[in-house]
């Protein structure tokens, strides 16, 4: 049976496809066949990140409305071997996103994958709610500010009242934090939440910690997901995250701030 | 109130239904016995109302046209009470009425009949009932709410108390005609007693509240005690004024 996970967060710009592109790359590399869908029609952006924009002919709204076949929209990803990328359409409005449409196309796929990945919209308005509809494991991004906490938990009530989950009285969907862009300077300088504040807040258990990196912008413009850069911090914390969904226990990363790194720091590395 | 010694009432009640295929008063009894020896205890006694809708070919049960009284003999022969009858056939109207039992129209018919034919010669009978409003209180089941309740979430527990087994986010709101019960943070916004029951109170068990309220009478977060932060706290009132103070043994 196919997992249907998805990567959401209320707010913006916390790292949702960032996110979404590192998740389904690193259940691919550990050779679960995976899907990636981009809900966010309108404003698409998993297929930059993802680096396969100039190989979108075909897209989620095209196979909703029976303008084409999930086959041709699908987009076989170059650098990991069983990774799919289900793109959204730039031209059209989230409202084409029904309910029906959606659930067809998650049964077809379910057939051939084993995860399928829906990168949700920003907000909690229809694009964001279809994307989470059908999830069994939600994925909650959130930044350490009070703000982006206070959306998460208002995507986690949304998560236990409208899922499809919840309406069906079904088990509910498995929760799991996801903290992005976490820097323990700021924390210890008062300037951000930290993990536990955060964990004490929205009550879920915690995935992993992303700490906040130059890396992210320099892989998201060159159209290459994070994860794949395993040099970095980001890259392995983005691994341990995706063994922990697995079910493998690893410790927690990048929590305090490194002590070793002064010099480099002060010589101007990351 | 009352000047006669009696009220006449109009009720709806649950009974057995046996309901006849086929009548042979010969195997019936044994069939019967078979069945009711299941379950003894729920048959015991039991009030049973036979039921002839679904007899089979009724002009020819020539032993029930001449006596029904055998058929009430079987039930009472094996403790069962036979109140009556329903949806008799015609052909056997004589021999069931004359057992002395009730003959009851189906349940359907009566629905429909009562207000349109008898109407008219209940009149003066109407005239002399009253109608006796007794004002009632009704306990309701507690709501009990076992996850989190979340930024934009509202929960109501109307006419009774609401009892939270997990934290209450801020932006999150909990109410309750009764009482309510937070064995977790309160950060949200807790209001009992929202129907004016001024002996509501408010319990929790981490005290973090954007604004407390009981009978309407409410108060923010900035009035809040300083010393009662995140500790277990109650809430109730005092004539009009918010009484806050920490839980005894705490």
């Amino acid at each position: 049976m196919a997992k249907i996970i998805v990567v959401t967060s209320g707010k913006g710009g916390v790292g949702k496809t960032t996110t979404s592109a590192a998740i389904s790359t690193g259940l691919a590399m550990r050779g679960h066949k995976t899907v990636v869908i981009d809900f966010d029609v309108g404003l698409r952006n998993l297929d930059l990140i993802m680096g396969c924009e100039r190989r979108v002919v075909y897209d989620f709204v095209n196979v909703i409305k029976g303008e084409s076949t999930l086959n041709q929209a699908l987009i076989k990803d170059k650098r990991t071997e069983g990774l799919y990328i289900l793109p959204a359409s730039q031209t059209r409005d989230k409202d084409a996103l029904v309910r029906d449409g959606v659930e067809k196309i998650l049964n077809e796929l379910a057939k051939d994958f084993e995860y399928i990945v829906c990168d949700s919209p920003a907000g909690i308005e229809q694009g964001a709610l279809m994307a989470l509809y059908f999830a069994d494991i939600a994925i909650v991004v959130t930044n350490p500010e009070v703000s982006s906490v206070r959306d998460s938990d208002r995507i986690l009530g949304i998560l236990q009242s409208k899922s499809r989950r919840a309406e069906q009285s079904l088990e509910p969907i498995q929760e799991h934090l996801l903290l992005t862009r976490y820097n323990p300077i700021r924390v210890a300088n008062g300037e951000m939440l930290s993990v536990s504040d955060v964990e004490d807040i929205l009550a879920i258990p915690l995935l992993g910690v992303i700490p906040e990196s130059e890396a992210v912008l320099k892989a998201s413009n060159q159209g290459t997901p994070v994860i794949l850069d395993a040099e970095t911090q980001v890259g392995q914390a983005y691994n341990d995250a995706v063994d922990r969904l697995l079910g493998k226990d690893v410790a927690h990363r990048f929590l305090e701030e490194e002590k070793k790194s002064f010099f480099k720091r002060l010589l101007g590395g990351k | 109130m009352i000047d006669v010694s009696f009220q006449l009432k109009g009720s709806a009640l649950t009974v057995v239904v046996l309901a006849l295929i086929d009548y042979n008063p010969k195997t019936l009894s044994a069939e019967l016995k078979e069945k009711i020896d299941q379950a003894p205890h729920f048959f015991d006694n039991s009030p049973v109302l036979i039921s002839l809708e679904k007899l089979e070919n009724p002009e020819k049960c020539t032993a029930l046209i001449k006596n029904a009284a055998p058929l009430v003999q079987i039930c009472r022969s094996l403790n069962l009470q036979p109140l009556g009858f329903t949806s008799v056939p015609e052909v056997l109207l004589a021999s069931v009425q004359a057992t002395g039992l009730a003959v009851l129209s189906k349940p359907s018919e009566r629905a429909l009949k009562i207000p349109i034919q008898e109407s008219a010669k209940t009149l003066e009978a109407v005239i002399e009932e009253r109608v006796v409003i007794e004002e009632r209180l009704v306990q309701r089941v507690s709501k009990v709410i076992t996850r989190p309740v979340r930024s934009g979430q509202q929960i109501y527990a109307e006419g009774a108390d609401l009892i939270v087994l997990a934290q209450v986010s801020e932006g999150a709101e909990v109410l309750a005609d009764g009482h309510i019960h937070i064995y977790g943070s309160l950060r949200g916004r807790a209001l009992a007693g929202v129907k004016g029951d001024v002996g509501a109170r408010i319990f929790c068990q981490q005290f973090e509240a954007e604004l407390v309220a009981i009978a309407g009478n409410f108060v923010l977060q900035e009035a809040l005690p300083k010393e009662l932060f995140k500790k277990p706290t109650q809430i109730s009132l005092s004539g009009e004024k918010v009484i806050i103070e920490a839980l005894a043994n705490s």
